[in-house]
């Protein structure tokens, strides 16, 4: 999970990250995993329906849900109330999402992307972050360097 | 691929442009005031080349008076944001869009095609006779 060309930073826009994801994986035939959390999934739940309705086999779609929007102080979300994304998933018409532990998430993650069926899994997390620095590195370069290992 | 939103379908673009595609975009002018923030963060900080079909809704002859509100805005927004805006009144335009198209790749830049209810109109009828021939 370290920096590296292969991963794709979406600086602002959050919720699109799926989105971003679905496009990618329709695009070609490498394997995609886009990460997000509960609370841009929130902002943009349209988009589990369209996943829904257009599964593409090589994509992956992990939500880290620590129930809080974590990067302004940790306010908690709807998904961590009356809210289930998993079963909000299910009615959009997934048909393969799995609840894990965030101690199981590797190995889900894992398992996805080797599977060629698409995959959303929700990592039931707890809050609170990592001390991280903000990612600097120009968009254009995180854009072009990605699009180069995508071609490869 | 359909969307729910504009602003998802700009992030559908992204994602096909980034895995070697030319995507583009058909929306209504309504919606623009939905993706200004997609438009700054995403497609011009990444300098992604996005063609904006987009049917311009509340001009003379539209029958719903809500839709003249957004009518109101829709060069503002995109003077505002600084988008090259081109314009297709009559089917005939139709011939100017595969330099459209190649000008937004050549820019790397969103560009906007303002679709008249007219220019709808027209091609439809000119389609309807295509088919009955």
């Amino acid at each position: 999970m370290d920096d590296q060309p292969s991963n794709f930073y979406m600086l602002g826009t959050m919720g699109l990250a799926s989105s971003i994801g679905l496009g990618l994986a329709a695009a070609q035939d490498k394997p995609v995993v886009a990460i997000d959390g509960d609370g841009s999934v929130l902002t943009n739940l349209g988009t589990l329906a369209t996943i829904g309705n257009n599964p593409q086999g090589n994509f992956t779609l992990l939500i880290i849900d620590n129930r809080s929007y974590g990067s302004t102080g940790d306010q908690p979300t709807y998904a961590g109330m009356k809210t289930d994304l998993a079963a909000v998933a299910r009615a959009c018409g997934a048909e393969n999402v799995q609840t894990v532990s965030a101690e199981d998430t590797a190995e889900a993650v894992k398992a996805a992307i080797a599977s060629d069926v698409m995959t959303i899994i929700v990592s039931k997390c707890e809050s609170g972050n990592v001390k991280v620095p903000v990612i600097k590195t120009n968009p254009i370069v995180i854009r072009e360097r990605f699009m180069e290992e995508v071609r490869r | 691929m359909p969307s729910n939103k504009e602003d998802e379908g700009m992030g559908l673009c992204a994602g096909a442009f980034m895995g070697g595609m030319k995507p583009a975009i058909v929306m209504q002018n309504t919606a623009l005031g939905v993706v200004v923030n997609t438009l700054a963060t995403l497609i011009q900080f990444y300098q992604i080349p996005l063609p904006m079909l987009i049917s311009y809704r509340g001009e003379v002859g539209e029958p719903v008076a809500c839709q003249v509100e957004m009518a109101l805005h829709t060069k503002a927004i995109l003077n505002l944001l600084h988008i090259p805006t081109y314009h297709f009144h009559k089917p005939e335009d139709a011939a100017e869009l595969p330099g459209i198209l190649e000008y937004a790749r050549m820019a790397s830049k969103p560009v906007v095609i303002l679709c008249d209810a007219s220019f709808w109109r027209a091609s439809a009828r000119s389609v309807t006779t295509y088919f009955r021939r």
